[in-house]
């Protein structure tokens, strides 16, 4: 691998059409999916830019995975298990400190229905 | 008499002890180096008076005999790390003027232990950059400048903040966050030492999540022995972090024996990468001639999937990180923008454009991508799968070997602007680091010489899960060979 070269390689992929798909329909969704709401200038800038990223990530597709697990985590633990009492909570105040809109211990947010 | 910004935690510790000086006139040198380097944008929030009582509760401790770990040493602390009453904001303007209720379980761990806290340190957005050049409160100044050059110079990311501040003597160490290079890269840029220690170590409660498989806690200072003394302070087993990993913290300090007769160094072939410039393979080449004297046993080995490391990581990370911050939608904390006669969508909608930077957005756009329907399995998976070979590649070397030396990072620090047009040229950073995250194994860089331009790069211990005490012993063999002991110009003629 050559630093130089995946530079190169990556800014010749990134002014061609890209390989993976990242259009501005599919930019718009996913900004709608990740609740961002963007501006069609984005939507553009976006698109150019994460089809660059998502053509270099392709190179993936060179690894052999046949058989292999994905890895869920790094380390071999097993989960420790506790008691089923409570040990924590009663204290609304400390939740709510940093809320935008509260109201008697509630947290407030525009109309959800209509 | 060396300045006492200039002592080492160490040294700063003994002279406390025998009375040298109190833990109130150690912080306030420090505050006034903070005051007066505010052009490094180091701190996203200075706390001298909560630091100046911290220091004078330190000294009436140690007055009783009651001195902790890091007793009277100001440090700075990553503004990753929720910290109790103190603004918290990730460096995002998503989360400007949130106050945490509650102190994260490693920076609690550091006040049990007598810290002094003098502010919270600058960092690239939720932790998400490798040159301090995304964060939402300004660009971190590296310290450093070329010679005869006053370009300003990145520090790395994301722990630039902290980089800097240890680096300009500002702090005596700083917590730093890794889970690309964000500790390590930042210490070799800015000529400072930092570790990040196995996934697991070091507990992830109360510490802004980005990736959580990946994310690690960790310290950054001016020699392995002070990184010994804050993790020995910072490790340990959390139940608040299912993540945490119930093994008991070894003494660190007493790891630092400097004997490595025997012990046996891997030498990845796969690091030698065409375009790295020939310094950066001659300081290696340098590095494992130190160790060679002090009698350790080469041994060439390979990392066979150590290029697709960064690739798989730029599905993983995102991915995580497109979950874990789902939760800043304006409802219950930080920054809300409710659009008029917006419903709630709109709500979340306009908040999080609003709040958070380009990067974020990316980050979040891209795992939002992989794990939707359809693309799931083709990239998440994938890149799952060849995570485990990479898992697998550091076992197997692991068999022939006790720990790896490679460099820390492909270049010096670079001008500010100088990579930020493609991102993958800057994810392109990362690319020595980033297969320690992906292993969760511990890794440390140490300062070990300056390249042409007078910068400072760095090298890098790689070793096995739960080793850092092999790691941090490797690193003292390669600062004590370097006797790495330049300075940023701005702290020599500080001093002058």
């Amino acid at each position: 691998m050559s630093i130089d070269k995946v530079k190169a390689e990556h800014h010749d992929d990134a002014s061609n059409d890209s390989a993976s798909g990242m259009d501005r329909k599919t930019v718009a969704k996913v900004a709608n999916l990740a609740r961002i709401k963007i501006t069609a200038d984005e939507e553009k800038k976006y698109a150019e830019e994460l089809s660059g990223i998502m053509d270099w990530i392709e190179q993936l597709g060179e690894v052999n995975t046949d058989g292999i697990e994905p890895m869920t985590s790094v380390v071999e633990v097993k989960l420790h298990e506790r008691p089923d009492e409570i040990t924590d909570g009663g204290y609304a105040d400390e939740i709510l400190a940093n809320a935008p809109e509260t109201q008697e211990g509630f947290f407030v947010v525009p109309k959800v229905v209509e | 008499m060396t300045a006492l910004t200039d002592l080492t935690i160490t040294a700063a510790l003994q002279g406390l002890d025998k009375g040298d000086f109190t833990a109130v006139e150690l912080t306030d040198a420090h505050i006034t180096a903070m005051e007066s380097n505010r052009h490094l944008n180091a701190f996203i929030v200075e706390t001298p008076d909560l630091a100046r009582k911290q220091a004078e509760a330190s000294d009436a401790r140690r007055a009783k005999g009651d001195a902790g770990l890091l007793d009277g040493i100001p440090l700075a602390m990553k503004d990753l790390y929720c910290t109790k009453d103190v603004q918290t904001t990730a460096a995002s303007k998503i989360l400007e003027g949130f106050k945490p209720q509650y102190e994260s379980t490693v920076s609690q761990k550091m006040l049990d232990q007598g810290m002094v806290m003098l502010g919270k340190a600058n960092l690239d957005e939720f932790a998400m950059g490798s040159s301090n050049e995304t964060s939402g409160y300004g660009n971190v100044q590296n310290p450093w400048k070329r010679e005869n050059d006053e370009t300003v110079l990145v520090p790395g990311g994301s722990s630039g903040g902290s980089a800097s501040a240890v680096a300009a003597r500002i702090a005596m160490g700083a917590t730093g966050t890794d889970t690309g290079g964000s500790i390590r890269q930042p210490a070799a840029l800015t000529g400072i030492t930092g570790i990040k220690p196995t996934y697991g170590r070091c507990s992830r409660w109360g510490i802004v999540a980005f990736a959580s498989s990946l994310d690690q806690a960790g310290p950054m200072a001016r020699s392995v022995e002070d990184c010994a003394v804050m993790l020995q302070a910072m490790a340990g087993y959390d139940a608040k972090d299912s993540t945490s990993v119930d093994m008991p913290v070894p003494d660190y300090s007493a790891a630092l024996t400097g004997d490595i007769r025997g012990l046996k160094v891997g030498i990845p072939k796969e690091y030698r990468i065409d375009g790295i410039s020939d310094e950066i393979n001659s300081l290696w080449d340098q590095g494992i001639e130190w160790l060679k004297a002090a009698g350790a046993e080469v041994v060439d080995i390979s990392l066979p999937h150590t290029k697709y490391a960064l690739p798989a990581y730029y599905i993983i990370a995102p991915a995580e990180c497109s979950s874990n911050l789902a939760r800043y939608d304006g409802l219950r904390y930080g920054q809300r923008v409710t659009p008029e006669g917006g419903n709630l969508n709109d709500m979340y909608e306009a908040t999080r454009a609003a709040g958070f930077g380009d990067e974020v957005k990316r980050r979040i756009m891209i795992g939002t991508y992989v794990l939707s329907a359809g693309y799931y399995d083709a990239y998440y998976n994938k890149a799952r799968k060849v995570r485990q070979l990479i898992a697998n590649d550091f076992k197997a070397a692991y068999e022939q070997v006790d720990v790896i030396l490679t460099p820390t990072t492909p270049s010096a620090a670079f001008g500010l602007g100088e990579n930020t047009d493609d991102p993958v040229a800057m994810y392109l950073n990362d690319v020595f680091t980033v297969t320690v995250n992906m292993a969760g194994l511990p890794g440390m860089s140490v300062p070990a010489g300056l390249d042409k331009n007078g910068l400072p790069l760095g090298l890098q211990l790689i070793g096995k899960a739960f080793d850092e005490g092999t790691v941090m012993n490797v690193g003292k063999v390669i600062e004590d060979a370097a006797g790495f002991v330049a300075k940023p110009q701005s702290v020599i003629n500080r001093a002058a």
